[in-house]
């Protein structure tokens, strides 16, 4: 069934968008990620015009996000504080993000711009995360294996002024660094359409220390304000949000995470993240090809001007 | 004398002709609903005469053009290893669909001459008045909209797609890609004897968004901040509905 969508003026089959919407969400159910840094190129792939895919992404991760925190909430897994702190650095960088945006859209050169963005991040994460589960693996063959001593930077970090408490995490750290992680998201959420996830929850482990409980929720919940500010962003300034879109993206992706969270309890944790290191890593690989060939059409079309 | 006699002298020629379009058109406007597919559209028509056939026979020349507008083309060439946008050039106007039919091969329906004057083949449509001084091949880039657009099936060049009967009876039908942007689609028809074009006729194809399509293009565009928080909405609501209900069922 074709559906004609209003906003990208191209026409897709609708199945073929819940399947894609129902196929991420079955891997960010068994991952714990928002599934935004594999929709979006797909969506590429498939003939969504990019700054059209990159909008309406954010949009539907606010949905998946809000479903995934409510959870999280219930487990009280969520620190609210840490997660308005985060927020006030990702709403400078959202803002940032699409000033960035809309300036290389109009040199034409945003394309380039989201591409170096997928294949820079999705290298370093999944080079990172493969090496780190495939050393897990190995460890739990030899059967050694033993918890890794929990990891609490000291130094720097510590010796920044402006100190809060955070009492769900069990932190007292300076509000900078959260900041700063904040405003990093921020600019990738607006830039890539990703929510940031897999680059925020390594952050707050090993930047902020954060405990692994609470990460997920935190994120999750800072998430959803940051992706939420990205769709307001582009709806208004480049009406580039389409709603038809992301209704059909993430009602598969809603049903598919239900599905994929099953699945994921049935895997082992180091299987799972080797599977979720080396998808990235395809990815990452098939954009990384597209900028290294020659394409097979030198010539690309787009709207004059900036309107 | 002179001065009343000039104007009749302009009209004599199509006059002489005799011979004219009545045309008729499957449909006059496409509605592009939800589930727009693309359209196909058949153009027919006769041509109505007050003198006999004479030779040599008339050829007949349609084109259906949607609105023409401006087109940035841009080029990649490798950079540092990647292959990034470097050249611009500002194809002034294209129309964003364009399809040309064709009772005969296209250079014996019309003439070069006639083609310059009344724009008919998709080279013509196109209009790129220059390119930056740094660019020296502009007209590959006039070439690549052509290409481009005619691998998407929104140029269309259908030469011998006409079918004649009689020397009075003429149909062709034009396929309508699903991705088609909305306005007025200009239809002419054109009469030629020996490459030399007779008789004009032009009328207008509406392509319109409608219903749901039609609304949510305009929200998007006239309150964005309404169809930003509608979206936010429905974003939420998903995500809350999907939580509670597999909730629901996992507790029954």
């Amino acid at each position: 069934m074709q559906i004609y969508l209003p906003i990208a003026e191209v026409s897709v089959n609708a199945f073929l968008l819940l399947g894609l919407g129902g196929l991420v969400g079955i891997l960010s159910g068994m991952f714990g990620v928002g599934g935004g840094f594999l929709m979006t190129p797909l969506l590429f792939f498939i003939g969504i015009p990019p700054a059209v895919a990159v909008a309406t992404e954010a949009n539907q991760i606010v949905a998946s996000s809000f479903s995934g925190v409510l959870a999280h909430f219930r487990r009280k897994s969520v620190d609210i504080k840490m997660g308005m702190v985060l927020q006030a650095g990702g709403l400078i960088g959202a803002a940032l993000g699409v000033v960035v945006f809309n300036y290389l859209k109009k040199l034409g050169q945003v394309d380039l711009l989201v591409m170096l963005c997928y294949v820079v991040f999705l290298g370093v994460v999944g080079a990172l995360m493969f090496i780190e589960s495939l050393n897990a693996l190995r460890r739990s063959r030899k059967g050694g294996a033993g918890a890794k001593p929990k990891r609490r930077q000291r130094g720097w970090i510590h010796a920044l002024p402006f100190k809060m408490r955070f009492r769900t995490s069990g932190l007292y750290i300076s509000v900078i660094p959260p900041i700063i992680v904040g405003i990093v998201v921020g600019i990738l959420a607006a830039i890539m359409g990703v929510g940031g996830g897999f680059i925020m929850v390594p952050a707050m482990i090993y930047i902020l220390g954060m405990p692994t409980k609470v990460v997920v929720g935190t994120s999750l919940f800072q998430i959803i304000f940051v992706t939420a500010f990205t769709t307001m962003l582009h709806a208004t300034t480049n009406y580039t949000v389409d709603i038809v879109l992301a209704v059909l993206l993430l009602i598969g992706g809603v049903i598919g995470a239900q599905i994929g969270t099953q699945i994921g309890v049935r895997l082992k944790a180091e299987q799972l993240r080797i599977l979720l290191a080396m998808m990235v890593l395809v990815v990452c690989g098939k954009l990384a090809l597209d900028l290294l060939l020659q394409p097979s059409e030198l010539f690309t079309l787009g709207a004059a001007g900036g309107h | 004398m002179l001065r009343w006699l000039a104007p009749l002298l302009l009209i004599l020629p199509i006059m002489a002709s005799g011979e004219e379009v009545v045309l008729g058109l499957s449909r006059d406007t496409v509605s592009i609903t939800t589930s727009f597919d693309g359209s196909e559209i058949l153009i027919f028509g006769a041509v109505k005469r007050e003198i006999p056939i004479i030779d040599p026979p008339l050829e007949v020349v349609i084109t259906l053009a949607g609105p023409s507008e401006p087109v940035v083309v841009r080029r990649k060439a490798r950079r540092l290893g990647i292959w990034v946008n470097t050249d611009a050039v500002e194809v002034d106007a294209a129309p964003s669909f364009y399809a040309v039919a064709t009772s005969a091969p296209f250079d014996q329906a019309l003439r070069d001459i006639e083609d310059l004057r009344h724009k008919v083949s998709i080279n013509r449509a196109i209009r790129s008045v220059g390119a930056p001084s740094n660019i020296t091949d502009s007209e590959s880039f006039t070439e690549a909209v052509i290409r481009i657009r005619s691998d998407s099936g929104l140029y269309q060049t259908l030469e011998n797609k006409v079918s004649f009967d009689q020397q009075t009876l003429f149909r062709t039908s034009i396929a309508m890609p699903a991705d088609l942007s909305e306005g007025d689609y200009v239809t002419r028809i054109l009469l030629t004897r020996s490459g030399e074009v007779v008789s004009e006729y032009e009328t207008t194809i509406d392509v319109r968004k409608v219903g749901l399509e039609r609304w949510l293009y305009n929200l998007s565009r006239h309150q964005p901040v309404l169809y930003g928080l509608m979206s936010l909405a429905i974003a939420i609501a998903a995500g809350w509905g999907a939580s509670a209900a597999f909730r629901m069922l996992r507790n029954s």
